[in-house]
């Protein structure tokens, strides 16, 4: 467990690796989710839930932590992010945080875990194989109602709860969860089953599951956009969550565009008010050519009048959403793209805002 | 490869993002002889809004067109008079001017009750009731994967039979359900019919027909090992709701497979042209690449790729670089032409990277027509929205 008292952390980190593991430390310690150890990233489709995720778990390998970053939808996202090649079935390094953080991913094969399964608690041996033939492992992972999910919160919960020489052998797992449409239901899918098979050892097994998954260490976090379909389907989500008594953590807004102009020009630029020979004379000033000056005069007022209209829309959602009063991280747009670079830059957004 | 000269106005370098050719939607739309349109692609590229717009743009041209839709959003759902599933097409009122002879209908998916009705259509009272009480049926037909995507294709099955009846539609444009894999669309149904025929449903059924003395036949069938083993995994429970199911179920099973079948040779079909929406990142190009490959594969006639949230550049000629070492020069004394700048070289970054991706899609497809849709300040949730992105589907700048 990770409840070595915090001076003697801070002391260790501060011999290895100077003062900067200070301030790491000191930031970890303001985080808004400070006793999770399970942080469950969903969001609408689109959203960047991906790279959220992997952001979130370099933010948390700082200072020297370990931390298990997992994808269950078996679409090698992961690897896309990192730009590596396909992940296999293990618990592989995939970056390194500041003060010998370390990030590892784990691409959950559904049928490969239901073998691993199968093998621990049954040790079923040559019926693994039969269960194989019978077709029997397709049927569990691609049809079967809701197992398919149990095998992949339950290989994520267990990474969670394993321990290595007396201690987590991870401070943090990090999850690249389903979309928040299915999420509820992805994360609630054990207690349906507990339903389904009323007794027996998959019963047992998803109660464990369900209580690592309500507990006080884990929060789902939800990823957004400042669109009114993302944020109400975030608000939906999380009300969805509650419902399910399912631990809320927080709103994370990606790819913001912050206002370029002072206020008052963003108001002029919203009804049209920026003049195109004002605009020139301030191009020429700056040393454009007088020619190129006045020819890009109405396309950059143009540019400012939709980047002033989405400021106003950013505005309006983000109100929607302050109405959930949820811990909330914004994150910016990168319009070069999200390369390794990016990702850090995210992550550092990430812990500045109390989400490491 | 272009079969016809591209229009000048969409051939600017100014207004184009890619070199391909583009996809004339209006052409696709006025074709009397294309019965099905299906918009597909992965999930938060517009599939929904641009599903709408093309049926909105239909009806407006004189179709009578009907949009399945499955997931929208509420305000666009509120503004194709959609305020609740009801499972059958209404039509749409006061949107179309009828003077042109169109009109517009939308439905949006109940997943469970087509599968209900479906259950019902295809055995007895009794038997229906009795698959409709089965828990392993609930969950089947309420959260199962591949059931949307198999009832969404059993619905448009379902349409297109009866747009051969007078006075309903002459177009049917499908959306596609929010799956991570386009291809989704295509293989759920199969798999989840071929699931329901297998070998292990064979063998799941067997205790309900045959009685008590199953496990001893599954022991000296050599079986015992593995049903024992489901046994324990599962829960006897959970295997005898399972066992009553698939035997109840059998009779429905005929249909259900033949069912599925028929309507996926009906994708392949002359009546019918797939659309795949895309936005321009990598994601969901990656996906859109997989999917022109597969209805090639498949000989599924392929429309053309429609391409949303592409970000205009109103100034092509004033580099990324130059706008920052002019804003840069001004940062202290003109905030207001320093902030200009600075837009436009996200604006121009932006567009190149896009610019970039598409072009590898293209590199990799010459023959896909693009559509491409420029980016909304706002969301898409009333009939003049839609209109306008049906405008930027055809290239119209009217």
């Amino acid at each position: 467990m990770r409840a070595a008292p915090a001076p003697a952390t801070l002391t260790t980190a501060r011999a290895d690796c100077g003062s900067a593991d200070y301030a790491e430390n000191m930031a970890g310690e303001q985080s808004h989710f400070g006793g999770v150890r399970l942080h469950v990233v969903s969001g609408k489709g689109g959203t960047g839930k991906t790279t959220v995720a992997s952001a979130l778990a370099l933010a948390l390998a700082g200072g020297g932590r370990k931390v298990l970053l997992v994808e269950v939808e078996a679409r090698q996202g992961l690897a896309r992010v990192f730009d590596t090649g396909p992940l296999p079935y293990d618990e592989v390094k995939i970056a390194s945080a500041p003060a010998k953080g370390e990030v590892f991913a784990l691409a959950i094969d559904p049928e490969a875990a239901l073998l691993d399964y199968l093998d621990m608690f049954y040790n079923l041996g040559r019926a693994g194989s039969a269960l194989k033939k019978m077709g029997a492992v397709d049927f569990a992972t691609t049809v079967a109602p809701g197992l398919r999910d149990v095998l992949l919160t339950g290989k994520t919960c267990e990474a969670v709860r394993r321990v290595t020489g007396g201690k987590s052998t991870y401070d943090a797992v990090v999850m690249d969860a389903p979309p928040t449409g299915r999420i509820t239901q992805f994360l609630n899918v054990n207690s349906e089953v507990a339903g389904l098979a009323r007794v027996g050892p998959i019963k047992n097994q998803a109660d464990s599951v369900m209580r690592v998954i309500r507990s006080a260490h884990t929060a789902v976090h939800l990823v957004t956009l400042l669109e009114e379909m993302p944020v109400q389907e975030t608000i939906d989500g999380v009300l969805d969550l509650r419902d399910a008594s399912l631990p809320v953590g927080g709103v994370i807004v990606n790819q913001t565009q912050p206002p370029e102009l002072p206020e008052q020009a963003l108001s002029r630029a919203r009804i049209g008010k920026l003049t195109h020979s004002g605009v020139t004379a301030g191009l020429i000033a700056a040393g454009i050519d007088p020619n190129m000056a006045k020819k890009a005069a109405p396309g950059l007022t143009l540019e400012a009048q939709r980047h002033a209209e989405r400021v106003e829309l950013q505005k309006q959602e983000r109100s929607r959403l302050s109405t959930l009063a949820l811990p909330t991280a914004e994150l910016p747009y990168l319009s070069d793209g999200v390369d390794l670079g990016g990702l850090y830059e995210l992550a550092a957004g990430l812990k500045d805002q109390g989400f490491a | 490869m272009s079969t016809r000269p591209p229009r000048q106005k969409r051939s600017d370098p100014a207004v184009r993002l890619t070199t391909a050719p583009p996809f004339d939607v209006d052409a696709l739309l006025d074709d009397r002889d294309v019965r099905i349109i299906v918009c597909c692609g992965s999930g938060g590229v517009g599939k929904t809004t641009t599903a709408a717009a093309l049926a909105l743009r239909a009806a407006d041209r004189g179709r009578r067109a009907v949009v399945l839709t499955i997931d929208p959003a509420r305000r666009l759902a509120q503004s194709l008079g959609l305020t609740e599933l009801d499972n059958d097409p209404r039509v749409v009122h006061d949107v179309v001017d009828p003077a042109q002879g169109g009109r517009l209908e939308a439905m949006m998916l109940d997943m469970k009750r087509t599968f209900d009705e479906f259950v019902e259509a295809h055995s007895d009272a009794a038997r229906a009731e009795q698959i409709l009480a089965n828990p392993f049926y609930q969950t089947l037909s309420s959260s199962f994967a591949g059931t949307q995507e198999y009832m969404a294709m059993e619905k448009l099955g379902q349409l297109y039979r009866r747009s051969s009846a007078a006075d309903t539609w002459d177009l049917i444009v499908v959306d596609t359900p929010p799956s991570r894999s386009a291809l989704d669309f295509l293989d759920a149904p199969q798999r989840l019919g071929k699931f329901l025929d297998s070998r292990l449903m064979r063998v799941l059924a067997a205790p309900a027909k045959s009685g008590g003395k199953v496990a001893m036949r599954f022991l000296t069938a050599g079986l015992g090992v593995f049903t024992g083993a489901l046994k324990r995994v599962l829960g006897s429970s959970l295997l005898d709701d399972l066992a009553t199911f698939v035997s109840v179920f059998d009779t429905v099973f005929g249909g259900f497979q033949a069912r599925a079948e028929q309507t996926y040779s009906l994708l392949q079909e002359p009546v019918t042209r797939f659309v795949v929406v895309a936005a321009p990142e990598a994601d969901a190009l990656r996906e859109a690449a997989y999917f022109v490959d597969r209805l090639a594969n498949d000989d599924m006639p392929l429309a053309g790729l429609v391409l949303n949230r592409v970000q205009p550049n109103p100034v092509p000629d004033l580099s990324a670089q130059s706008a920052l070492a002019a804003a840069e020069r001004v940062a202290a004394t003109d905030a207001v032409t320093a902030g200009l700048l600075q837009l436009h070289a996200d604006v121009a970054r932006t567009r190149q990277r896009q610019a970039h991706l598409a072009e590898r899609f293209t590199a990799a497809h010459p023959r896909v027509g693009i559509a491409e849709v420029p980016t909304q300040a706002g969301d898409v949730h009333d009939a003049l929205g839609l209109r306008a992105v049906g405008r930027g589907l055809a290239g119209d700048p009217t």
